[in-house]
Protein backbone atom coordinates (compact mmCIF):
# COMPACT_ATOMS: atom_id res chain seq x y z
CA UNK A 1 0.00 0.00 0.00
CA UNK A 2 0.62 3.72 -0.66
CA UNK A 3 0.00 6.12 2.38
CA UNK A 4 -0.65 9.82 1.11
CA UNK A 5 -0.66 12.62 2.98
CA UNK A 6 -2.46 15.71 2.72
CA UNK A 7 -1.95 19.40 4.37
CA UNK A 8 -3.61 22.83 4.49
CA UNK A 9 -6.14 23.18 2.30
CA UNK A 10 -5.99 20.01 0.20
CA UNK A 11 -6.47 18.23 3.64
CA UNK A 12 -10.03 20.71 4.17
CA UNK A 13 -10.97 19.80 0.93
CA UNK A 14 -10.24 16.03 1.35
CA UNK A 15 -11.87 15.97 4.71
CA UNK A 16 -9.13 13.31 6.47
CA UNK A 17 -5.17 13.99 6.74
CA UNK A 18 -4.26 10.22 5.03
CA UNK A 19 -5.48 7.72 3.01
CA UNK A 20 -3.71 4.38 1.72
CA UNK A 21 -4.25 2.96 -1.63
CA UNK A 22 -2.78 0.30 -3.62
CA UNK A 23 -1.03 1.97 -6.49
CA UNK A 24 2.67 0.78 -5.95
CA UNK A 25 4.15 1.03 -9.46
CA UNK A 26 2.94 4.63 -10.83
CA UNK A 27 4.55 7.44 -11.72
CA UNK A 28 3.78 10.30 -8.61
CA UNK A 29 1.94 12.21 -11.67
CA UNK A 30 -0.09 9.59 -12.60
CA UNK A 31 -1.48 9.55 -8.61
CA UNK A 32 -1.74 12.77 -8.44
CA UNK A 33 -4.33 12.67 -11.78
CA UNK A 34 -5.72 9.80 -10.05
CA UNK A 35 -6.21 11.62 -6.61
CA UNK A 36 -7.56 14.85 -8.47
CA UNK A 37 -10.19 13.14 -10.37
CA UNK A 38 -10.81 10.16 -7.90
CA UNK A 39 -11.78 12.70 -5.12
CA UNK A 40 -12.69 15.99 -6.36
CA UNK A 41 -9.71 17.90 -5.43
CA UNK A 42 -8.15 20.79 -7.00
CA UNK A 43 -4.97 21.94 -7.61
CA UNK A 44 -3.22 18.70 -6.72
CA UNK A 45 -1.08 18.73 -9.99
CA UNK A 46 0.79 21.70 -8.74
CA UNK A 47 1.31 20.81 -5.87
CA UNK A 48 4.94 19.57 -4.38
CA UNK A 49 5.47 16.46 -3.65
CA UNK A 50 7.30 14.46 -0.94
CA UNK A 51 8.27 10.72 -0.65
CA UNK A 52 9.20 9.51 2.62
CA UNK A 53 10.30 13.24 3.74
CA UNK A 54 12.45 14.26 0.45
CA UNK A 55 10.80 16.24 -2.04
CA UNK A 56 10.93 14.19 -5.25
CA UNK A 57 9.64 14.99 -8.98
CA UNK A 58 6.48 13.79 -10.85
CA UNK A 59 8.34 10.99 -12.44
CA UNK A 60 9.10 9.17 -9.32
CA UNK A 61 7.76 5.64 -9.39
CA UNK A 62 5.72 4.77 -6.46
CA UNK A 63 7.35 1.43 -4.55
CA UNK A 64 5.45 -0.63 -1.77
CA UNK A 65 5.38 1.32 1.40
CA UNK A 66 6.15 4.67 0.53
CA UNK A 67 4.55 7.71 2.05
CA UNK A 68 4.02 10.32 -0.23
CA UNK A 69 3.31 13.90 0.71
CA UNK A 70 1.32 16.29 -1.37
CA UNK A 71 2.82 19.78 -0.37
CA UNK A 72 1.04 22.74 -1.17
CA UNK A 73 3.60 26.42 -1.60
CA UNK A 74 4.64 26.38 2.20
CA UNK A 75 3.99 29.39 3.84
CA UNK A 76 6.25 29.15 7.41
CA UNK A 77 8.14 31.76 8.67
CA UNK B 1 24.25 16.66 22.72
CA UNK B 2 21.46 16.62 23.98
CA UNK B 3 20.33 19.96 22.52
CA UNK B 4 18.08 20.49 19.83
CA UNK B 5 19.12 22.98 17.11
CA UNK B 6 16.04 22.18 14.62
CA UNK B 7 12.94 22.07 16.23
CA UNK B 8 8.84 22.56 15.91
CA UNK B 9 7.24 23.46 18.97
CA UNK B 10 3.61 23.48 19.90
CA UNK B 11 4.38 25.87 22.92
CA UNK B 12 5.30 29.80 22.83
CA UNK B 13 9.40 29.97 21.47
CA UNK B 14 11.74 31.17 24.71
CA UNK B 15 13.85 33.76 22.31
CA UNK B 16 16.76 33.14 25.36
CA UNK B 17 17.29 29.87 25.11
CA UNK B 18 17.25 29.69 21.36
CA UNK B 19 20.02 31.94 21.54
CA UNK B 20 21.65 30.07 24.17
CA UNK B 21 22.11 27.36 21.49
CA UNK B 22 24.71 29.25 19.63
CA UNK B 23 26.37 30.91 22.55
CA UNK B 24 30.05 30.36 22.79
CA UNK B 25 33.39 31.65 23.17
CA UNK B 26 34.50 32.17 19.43
CA UNK B 27 31.48 34.54 18.47
CA UNK B 28 31.90 37.78 18.14
CA UNK B 29 28.46 37.86 17.00
CA UNK B 30 24.85 36.30 17.56
CA UNK B 31 22.26 37.76 15.10
CA UNK B 32 18.56 36.60 15.89
CA UNK B 33 15.73 36.75 13.96
CA UNK B 34 12.04 36.82 15.41
CA UNK B 35 9.19 36.27 12.69
CA UNK B 36 5.79 37.81 14.44
CA UNK B 37 2.23 37.81 13.86
CA UNK B 38 1.29 40.91 11.66
CA UNK B 39 -2.07 42.20 12.84
CA UNK B 40 -2.78 43.77 9.11
CA UNK B 41 -1.55 42.97 5.57
CA UNK B 42 -2.89 45.93 3.60
CA UNK B 43 -6.27 46.56 4.90
CA UNK B 44 -6.99 43.05 5.98
CA UNK B 45 -6.92 42.87 9.64
CA UNK B 46 -5.77 39.43 10.91
CA UNK B 47 -7.58 38.16 14.11
CA UNK B 48 -5.02 35.10 14.34
CA UNK B 49 -2.83 32.39 12.70
CA UNK B 50 -3.04 28.72 12.60
CA UNK B 51 0.46 27.00 11.45
CA UNK B 52 0.20 23.44 10.25
CA UNK B 53 3.18 21.44 9.54
CA UNK B 54 4.69 18.16 8.40
CA UNK B 55 6.53 18.36 11.44
CA UNK B 56 8.92 15.06 11.26
CA UNK B 57 9.90 16.32 7.61
CA UNK B 58 9.78 19.71 8.81
CA UNK B 59 12.24 19.03 11.25
CA UNK B 60 14.39 17.20 8.77
CA UNK B 61 14.31 20.41 6.59
CA UNK B 62 15.19 22.40 9.10
CA UNK B 63 18.55 20.57 9.32
CA UNK B 64 18.79 19.95 6.03
CA UNK B 65 19.09 24.05 5.91
CA UNK B 66 21.63 24.06 8.50
CA UNK B 67 23.99 21.55 6.50
CA UNK B 68 23.78 24.38 3.37
CA UNK B 69 24.55 27.16 5.69
CA UNK B 70 27.30 25.06 7.30
CA UNK B 71 28.82 24.80 3.69
CA UNK B 72 28.33 28.13 2.67
CA UNK B 73 29.46 29.96 6.01
CA UNK B 74 31.48 27.03 8.28
CA UNK B 75 32.15 29.18 11.45
CA UNK B 76 28.73 30.22 11.75
CA UNK B 77 26.46 27.74 14.39
CA UNK B 78 22.49 28.30 14.54
CA UNK B 79 19.68 27.08 15.41
CA UNK B 80 15.84 27.35 14.25
CA UNK B 81 12.17 27.05 16.27
CA UNK B 82 9.27 27.19 14.68
CA UNK B 83 6.08 27.36 16.85
CA UNK B 84 2.81 25.99 14.89
CA UNK B 85 -1.10 25.68 16.52
CA UNK B 86 -2.98 28.85 17.05
CA UNK B 87 -0.75 31.99 17.35
CA UNK B 88 -2.08 35.67 17.60
CA UNK B 89 -0.87 39.08 17.16
CA UNK B 90 2.29 39.89 18.08
CA UNK B 91 3.73 36.13 18.83
CA UNK B 92 6.73 34.62 17.76
CA UNK B 93 6.24 32.43 15.12
CA UNK B 94 9.76 31.31 14.25
CA UNK B 95 13.15 32.47 16.15
CA UNK B 96 16.34 31.84 14.51
CA UNK B 97 19.42 32.56 16.06
CA UNK B 98 23.40 32.75 14.31
CA UNK B 99 26.42 32.59 16.17
CA UNK B 100 29.39 33.99 14.53
CA UNK B 101 32.97 35.41 15.00
CA UNK B 102 32.31 38.21 12.62
CA UNK B 103 29.16 39.66 12.71
CA UNK B 104 28.62 39.68 8.57
CA UNK B 105 28.55 35.86 8.04
CA UNK B 106 25.78 36.23 11.08
CA UNK B 107 23.97 38.48 9.22
CA UNK B 108 23.94 36.84 5.87
CA UNK B 109 23.61 33.45 7.35
CA UNK B 110 20.53 34.62 9.51
CA UNK B 111 18.87 36.06 6.28
CA UNK B 112 18.99 32.87 3.92
CA UNK B 113 17.62 31.05 6.61
CA UNK B 114 14.31 32.35 6.66
CA UNK B 115 14.11 33.36 2.86
CA UNK B 116 14.88 29.10 2.90
CA UNK B 117 12.05 28.24 5.52
CA UNK B 118 9.69 30.10 3.06
CA UNK B 119 10.64 27.80 0.01
CA UNK B 120 11.36 24.37 1.45
CA UNK B 121 9.74 23.73 5.01
CA UNK B 122 6.79 22.14 4.99
CA UNK B 123 4.84 24.36 7.06
CA UNK B 124 1.36 26.15 6.40
CA UNK B 125 -0.52 29.14 7.60
CA UNK B 126 -4.11 29.71 7.97
CA UNK B 127 -4.96 33.47 8.06
CA UNK B 128 -8.39 33.99 10.20
CA UNK B 129 -9.16 37.58 8.63
CA UNK B 130 -12.44 38.99 9.94
CA UNK B 131 -14.19 38.45 6.86
CA UNK B 132 -13.08 34.69 6.49
CA UNK B 133 -10.10 32.53 6.44
CA UNK B 134 -7.52 31.68 3.71
CA UNK B 135 -4.19 29.42 3.43
CA UNK B 136 -1.71 31.29 2.82
CA UNK B 137 0.54 30.29 -0.30
CA UNK B 138 -2.47 28.36 -1.58
CA UNK B 139 -0.84 27.08 -4.93
CA UNK B 140 -4.66 28.37 -6.44
CA UNK B 141 -3.20 31.79 -6.29
CA UNK B 142 0.90 31.36 -6.70
CA UNK B 143 3.56 30.11 -8.58
CA UNK B 144 2.89 26.68 -9.16
CA UNK B 145 5.82 23.71 -9.27
CA UNK B 146 5.77 22.25 -12.86
CA UNK B 147 8.10 19.71 -12.01
CA UNK B 148 6.45 18.44 -8.23
CA UNK B 149 9.60 19.34 -6.34
CA UNK B 150 11.21 22.96 -5.42
CA UNK B 151 14.58 24.52 -6.36
CA UNK B 152 17.50 22.82 -4.62
CA UNK B 153 19.04 25.47 -2.96
CA UNK B 154 22.38 27.17 -3.25
CA UNK B 155 23.66 28.77 -6.15
CA UNK B 156 21.21 31.33 -4.44
CA UNK B 157 22.36 34.81 -3.22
Amino acid sequence: MIKVLFFARLQEEFGKESVEIDKSGWTVEALKDWLEKEYHLTGVTQTMTAVNEEFTDDHYILAEGDTIALIPPVSGG
Amino acid sequence: MTETYFELTEQPILTESVIEKVKRREAGAITTFIGTVREFTNEKRTLKLEYQAYVSMAEKKLSDIGDEVQEKWPDAIIAITHRIGTLHISDAAVVIAVSSPHRKTAYEANEYIIHRIKEVVPIWKKEFWEDGTSWVGDQLETTPYPEGAPWKGDSHD
